[in-house]
């Protein structure tokens, strides 16, 4: 046993660390540097999924049945196979409709209607306060396990902790949970908080589950050898252990259909999965990550039970706190109290999530509405934030509240995991509606209407009846059939016998829901906005930025700036309007309420206060003129055909931007040009001056080191003044201003006298030149000066490289086809693989610095731009270590380019 | 004890004017014909003053500053960057890079030798 | 014309068949036998496994059809899709 005072110092303790990684993230969400931003914390907040029930329920039902645990998760795990394409639409609705709950998210799809709105709202409060009942339970339950106290529940009310257990968790669920009234806005501290409860409920299982499995027992197989000593608990792991007559594959059918439903349309699933999702990219793999933390913390369910059936000797009700009895029988405090811990934070990230949840679609879905109705509301003008957030705030409490008192009055009734699967069973009547209303464009709100209708009575009468009788509230011969009519007994309608409890009504409630929702939609008739709704969600990825819409009639542009001041405060209507005004070019105060404005305004203010209460806000300022469905076809065909300008224009917008980035590149490269010039003009300016002023400043020079100095000077302003020339030169030949003077040529001529102008380099380096020159060449029409140019370039660049005292240096003229090629071939280093794309370039010298001969970087781009000139190519042959091979060749019937 | 000054540039005549000048001032002159070799000396023999030109074939003066300043060994290094491009953006990448100061090509000595002087004070 | 950026639906829809079958009567019945495996029962292995096989396979179905974030796309393109 622990002293009470220690377990509530450590509750408390473990909430206020709660708070502390939910202001963290809401202080991170605010500097931008997002918390949750990331696939491994989305899918650890849809841990949420595993409450109290999970933690503490999924121990009773195995060692009640074994494997019966398992469906319950097996169930997501079907259903995150399909994530990518369920779950990511349902992201992409959400997002482009402003859609923050489940409620909403119906209603939006069948036409915006209120009444389906509320109704969803009223399913999911009837259905989930008794899941939040069984949080508190399993809090409270643990606790007396845990001090060994008694009847907590017999004590007043007001000395009760789970009460103020309950109050704290609304208190959080206020703070971090109604921070922003625009709920399409993600509330970023819970969001992180949950991920971390979801951290922490799993770390202290595994605890547990380690402990019990290698610490009291010798690892699994121990566990289940000694099991099978025990016929009843060996019996355990085979089907039908639920002590049914044979396999019940239907109920196995029911519940994983079930659970896979419920993992996509329990509130705080859709809240996590939906309205808190960060990027609809994540969703890749937190659809495998999800199932993967489902199997994790179940790996020790089934050791857990069966070590504690063996040690404890009881598989009742007992083996529910199975995680707090086995370590506090064998002292180990501390591990119980970890234990408690991750329980704690079970039903606490549970009761936050869907607290919040739920009072959104409150306030939403009933409370609004009947505000707007009422006319005061309609009418006054004034700011509304703040009482929306209110509301909100009292919503949650309420829910808690209401929470709270249906564990005081029912909480003994029932065990743990039946309240689980009622609750289960109710919201998976949304799933017609929902998963059929994303899909089919066809189905109506009537059928919507219907079908949730039909299917929620059914499964009042067939699963919440029955049980509520259980608890003796009402006469238990109702089970037998009302009046006495047993064809009309609640858990065997019509006379279906042979299934338990869940299954009947699961089959039931969904045989009338679905025959209901496609009935009612395949008789009836859509209205223009049902339709329109339809089109928008089934084809939600079909559409870009295009989006039809589907609104006509005359509005006041001061009247929608009005409405969307009450709801999102007047900074943020500023904003939405200026932003308008931006993006449709037109000024602030001459925008006209086209359909565009309207439909952003109500878009907006449906992410505060919901979709369908946004649509009778907007009815109620303007005069809307109403659509039919061929108007809603026109709209659609006005759209696809804005669709195909907008591809157009995007194509067109693409070859402007290549265009543009072309431009661009050429500017960067006249720029680099003039910044390379700069560069090869300030260096030798920068000898001349430094060492003119050295010489000026130091008058007792020695005389070597004066001439040393102006000889440098000397060399350096002819370099400065070729390169001047050169710069000049090539910028003549590019703007082609340049003078040609176009004759007939002799090649082998120019190359006699080409030679003739570099023979002293030659000699001077003892290099040996070899020609290979043909008898007779055919006369070129070409600039002879030039072309001499071009070839004294090539030969000098040639005498530069080759290696002094043994450098070979050969020219050789060839006819080719139609053309005369001109080689000058050596035997320097030649040019490295990585630098012959570039040799042509400007400024682009071959070799280090150092050892690189003087030379401008502008003799082979002249050179080649003189050949190119003439009508000829200029090209590089080259392996390293074999020299270099510059060539070029002439056309020979080619006239040159002259100009 | 004399100052020791780094002379990083790849164009010869410049080496002769600036290590002239250095001499005439009476600091001790080491000569570094590229980046790569200019780190190692800085590095071997941390040297008071870097004169450092920010083109230079292997590593340019801005890598090579940006690894000196990276390396808390060398914090007793000043370096001072030489440039012929005397562009915005080289100057501020050349201050971002963690240079004491940018001095652009051509220079006056006169006006070097104070900057020099400066850094060394 | 919709870019793919994620699994094929098909193969999606194929490994949620797979596991529904693998998951129900009356497959399952097969492995509902008083056996054990490395001293453990045969059923709850084998769900566990085939649960374990399950994620396995969309972790690699997800992982290979996962694309850079768009930003980064357009480098990626030339590399054919």
């Amino acid at each position: 046993m622990i002293q009470p005072g220690f377990v509530l110092a450590a509750s408390f303790g473990y909430l206020v660390l709660l708070v502390a990684v939910a202001a963290h993230g809401d202080r991170r969400a605010g500097q931008g540097r997002s918390l949750i931003d990331s696939s491994l914390v989305y899918a650890l907040s849809w841990g949420v999924y595993c409450s109290a029930w999970t933690y503490f329920g999924s121990i009773g039902r195995a060692a009640l049945g074994g494997v019966w645990f398992l469906p319950i998760y097996l169930g997501p795990m079907l259903a995150m196979l399909l994530a990518w394409l369920v779950l990511r639409k349902m992201v992409r609705i959400a997002r482009s409709y402003r859609i923050t709950s489940i409620a909403d998210f119906i209603a939006s799809r069948y036409g915006k209607s209120p009444l389906l709105a509320a109704l969803v709202t009223l399913i999911t409060v009837v259905g989930i306060l008794p899941y939040i009942a069984l949080q508190l339970k399993a809090v409270s339950a643990g606790y007396e396990a845990l001090t060994g106290g008694q009847g907590q529940s017999d004590m007043a009310w007001w000395r009760d902790g789970t009460l103020y257990m309950a109050l704290s968790l609304a208190g959080f669920a206020v703070v971090f949970g109604t921070r922003h009234l625009d709920l399409s806005e993600r509330h970023e501290g819970m969001v992180a908080a949950i991920a971390f409860e979801s951290a922490v409920k799993l770390a202290a299982f595994l605890a547990v589950g380690v402990f019990v499995t290698y610490g009291l027992f010798a690892g699994m197989g121990d566990i289940w050898a000694r099991a099978q000593a025990q016929p009843d608990i060996a019996n355990l792991l085979r089907l039908d252990g639920l002590g049914f007559e044979g396999f019940q594959g239907a109920q196995w059918f029911a519940l994983t259909l079930l659970s896979m439903l419920s993992v996509l349309m329990l509130p705080r699933q859709f809240q996590m999965m939906v309205v808190e999702c960060v990027d609809e990219r994540h969703i890749l793999r937190a659809a495998w990550l999800f199932p993967a933390y489902l199997l994790l913390i179940n790996i020790f369910v089934l050791p857990i039970a069966i070590g504690g059936m063996l040690m404890m000797g009881d598989a009742g009700a007992g083996a529910e706190s199975y995680v707090l009895t086995l370590p506090l029988s064998q002292g180990a405090a501390w591990l119980a109290l970890l234990a408690y811990i991750g329980g704690l934070s079970a039903a606490t990230g549970m009761i936050i999530v869907e607290t919040v949840a739920v009072s959104t679609m409150v306030c939403n879905d009933l409370v609004m509405p009947a505000l707007l109705r009422s006319g005061r509301f309609a009418q006054a003008g004034g700011d509304l934030t703040r009482l929306l957030l209110n509301i909100r705030r009292a919503a949650i409490l309420l829910v808690l509240l209401l929470g709270y008192l249906y564990f005081r009055v029912a909480g003994e009734a029932y065990a743990l995991v039946s309240i689980g699967l009622i609750s289960f069973a109710a919201v998976a009547q949304f799933a017609p509606a929902l998963l059929g209303g994303m899909y089919w464009r066809g189905a109506t709100r009537a059928g919507a209407l219907g079908g949730l209708i039909g299917g929620s009575l059914v499964w009042a009468y067939t699963l919440m009846l029955p049980s509520v009788a259980r608890s003796g509230w009402i006469g238990a011969d109702f089970l037998d059939g009302p009046f006495g009519l047993t064809f009309l007994a609640p858990q065997r309608l019509f006379g279906l016998s042979g299934f338990d409890e869940l299954t009947h009504s699961l089959f039931w409630s969904l045989l009338v829901n679905i025959a209901l929702y496609v009935g009612l939609s395949l008789i009836g008739r859509a209205s223009a906005r049902e339709a329109s709704q339809a089109l928008l969600f089934v084809d939600v990825f079909e559409r870009g930025q295009a989006q039809p819409v589907f609104w006509r009639g005359r509005a006041r542009p001061e009247d929608l700036r009005r409405l969307a001041g009450r709801f999102l405060g007047a900074a943020r209507a500023e904003a939405l309007f200026r932003d308008h005004a931006r993006e449709t070019g037109t000024a602030l105060d001459s925008l006209t309420a086209d359909a565009r404005l309207v439909d952003r305004v109500e878009r907006q203010i449906a992410g505060a206060i919901g979709t369908a209460s946004a649509r009778v806000m907007v009815e109620s300022v303007s005069q809307e003129e109403p659509l039919s469905l061929d108007d809603v076809l026109e709209i659609i065909d006005e759209a696809s055909q804005v669709r195909v300008y907008a591809r157009e224009l995007e194509e067109a917008t693409i070859e402007l931007r290549a265009a543009n980035e072309k431009l661009k590149s050429l500017d960067q490269l006249k720029d680099d040009f003039m910044s390379s010039v700069t560069h090869e003009l300030r260096t030798p300016l920068t000898s001349i001056r430094a060492l003119t002023e050295l010489m000026l400043d130091t008058p007792d020079i020695e005389s070597a080191q004066r001439d040393e100095f102006l000889g440098i000077i000397l060399s350096e302003s002819e370099r400065l003044s070729r390169l001047v020339n050169q710069v000049l030169d090539l910028a003549k030949i590019e703007a082609g201003v340049a003078e040609w003077h176009t004759t007939r040529v002799d090649m082998k001529a120019l190359i006699a006298a080409a030679l003739r102008a570099t023979a002293e380099l030659f000699r001077e380096h003892g290099t040996e030149v070899a020609l290979d020159l043909p008898e007779r060449v055919p006369m070129v029409l070409a600039d002879p000066d030039r072309l001499t140019q071009v070839l004294v370039n090539l030969l000098s660049n040639a005498a530069k490289f080759v290696p002094k005292g043994r450098g070979r240096v050969q020219i050789v003229l060839l006819r080719q086809g139609d053309e005369l090629v001109v080689k000058v071939r050596d035997n320097g280093p030649g040019v490295a693989p990585g630098d012959q794309a570039t040799v042509f370039e400007k400024f682009r010298q071959g070799g280090d610095a150092c050892n690189r001969p003087p030379g401008t970087g502008l003799g082979l781009p002249i050179s080649r731009q003189i050949v190119v000139n003439l009508g000829g190519r200029m090209w590089l042959e080259s392996r390293p270590g074999q020299g270099a091979c510059f060539a070029f060749s002439l056309p020979l019937q080619g006239q040159g380019r002259s100009r | 004890m004399t100052d020791k000054v780094l002379i990083a540039d790849d164009e010869p005549n410049i080496v002769v004017s600036l290590s002239f000048m250095l001499k005439r001032e009476g600091y001790e002159v080491l000569v570094a014909p590229d980046g790569l070799q200019a780190l190692d000396m800085i590095r071997s023999d941390p040297p008071r003053l870097v004169l450092l030109d920010a083109a230079m074939p292997g590593m340019n003066g801005f890598d090579v500053c940006e690894a000196v300043r990276a390396d808390p060994g060398l914090s007793g290094v000043r370096i001072l960057m030489l440039t012929a491009k005397g562009r915005e953006t080289d100057i501020a990448r050349g201050m971002g890079a963690g240079a004491d100061a940018y001095v652009t090509k051509p220079f006056s000595t006169r006006e070097l030798i104070v900057r020099i002087r400066e850094l060394l004070a | 014309m919709r870019r793919r950026d994620g699994p094929r639906p098909e193969v999606l829809l194929a490994l949620c068949g797979a596991g529904f079958l693998l998951f129900n009567f009356p497959l399952l019945l097969i492995w509902d036998q008083p056996l054990t495996i490395l001293g453990l029962p045969l059923l709850p292995v084998v769900l566990f496994v085939v649960w374990g096989g399950l994620i396995a396979a969309l972790a690699w179905v997800s992982a290979r059809s996962a694309r850079p974030p768009r930003s980064d796309r357009a480098g990626n393109r030339r590399k054919g899709e």
